[in-house]
């Protein structure tokens, strides 16, 4: 009966939490990494000494809302 | 719908967001930014040439420690496109990877309609909150000597609010069977609305204003709000579009999987 229509009842899968894990530890770890250059770095602390990556990023910091200096 | 499919969307989503922010940061914040950087260079040529600007930060870094010097038009351009590509990929890479953790976990809610709710809850949390305690300041604004302090407490205001934004979402999964969607929507908004408010009344306020003209720090701020508002909301549209049209695509060759199976 093609004129017979129904919603189709479509499951929603989801994700064990096993196998979201490793990806989301490794990519979380490495984002907190970036976001740490990013909006932090040789402002409070400095690794590496010196002010390159402060200078470069300075308006993105400012304008991200991040405490800049 | 594996967590691989979940981050290369995020990440895709993210840096392409990323280049709206900047189209907003670079029209609507860097006059501001450049604004705020003319008052901070009379202030120094108003000080006595003997002493270090009053809040002992100068904008030409080199000159005083001998460090590096980016020029502005650097600053302004592929120094805040690195900056916001790096922020905004990251951040769409996490969000990505959350809306894998949230698809099928939310109420009935569909993989689209759970990625929004991930990214507008992220959008609050990790951006909204810690900038209504701690809204972003201009060039000029703040002391060198409490840049320490001031990025300590902004990182603890948004672990706070990001955690407990967490912990409201695993609250109404906990309510919803209970209690209903309008109750339960009430209950984890109120708490974590209670819990932001008291971190944000007892965490120590900063107030290095001075007497900064206050039509740049409001149009600044204001800018700051577009550019992360735009970064989020393309994220939360791209992402929500790509998942949406890749559930689409896994169940229609799962219902012909399963046509095909009863033939």
């Amino acid at each position: 009966m093609s004129d017979i229509t129904t919603t189709p009842q479509v499951s929603i899968p989801t994700i064990p939490v096993g196998r979201l894990a490793p990806w989301t530890v490794f990519f979380v770890l490495l984002a907190t990494i970036v976001l740490f250059f990013i909006s932090a770095d040789q402002g409070a602390v400095s690794i590496p000494s010196g002010n390159a990556i402060h200078e470069w990023v300075h308006d993105g910091r400012h304008l991200l809302g991040f405490p800049c200096h | 719908m594996t967590p691989r499919a979940f981050l290369i969307r995020g990440l895709v989503a993210g840096f392409l967001a990323s280049f709206l922010a900047f189209a907003v940061a670079y029209t609507v914040g860097e006059p501001q930014v450049d604004a705020a950087i003319a008052v901070e260079e009379a202030n120094a040529a108003a000080a006595p040439a003997d002493e270090p600007a009053s809040d002992g930060h100068s904008h030409s870094h080199a000159e005083e420690d001998g460090g590096t010097e980016v020029s502005r038009q650097n600053q302004s351009t592929w120094g805040l496109l690195t900056g916001l590509v790096a922020v905004g990929t990251a951040l769409g890479g996490v969000v990505g990877l959350a809306a894998a953790f949230a698809m099928g976990r939310l109420g009935r809610l569909t993989p689209g309609q759970s990625t929004a709710l991930v990214t507008a809850v992220g959008f609050v949390a990790f951006w909204l909150v810690p900038f209504f305690k701690y809204p972003a300041t201009p060039p000029a604004v703040g002391s060198g000597d409490t840049i320490g302090d001031r990025t300590l407490w902004y990182f603890v205001v948004l672990a706070i609010s990001l955690v407990s934004a967490v912990g409201a979402v695993a609250l109404s999964r906990r309510l919803l069977p209970r209690f209903g969607a309008y109750r339960t929507v009430l209950a984890s908004v109120g708490g974590y609305a209670v819990v932001v408010t008291v971190t944000a009344l007892a965490m120590p306020t900063s107030n290095e204003l001075g007497d900064f003209p206050a039509d740049v720090l409001w149009y600044f701020r204001l800018s700051t709000l577009f550019t992360n508002g735009v970064l989020w909301l393309g994220i939360g549209v791209i992402l929500v579009g790509l998942i949406g049209s890749l559930h689409q695509r896994e169940s229609l060759a799962h219902a012909r999987r399963e046509m095909a199976a009863n033939l």
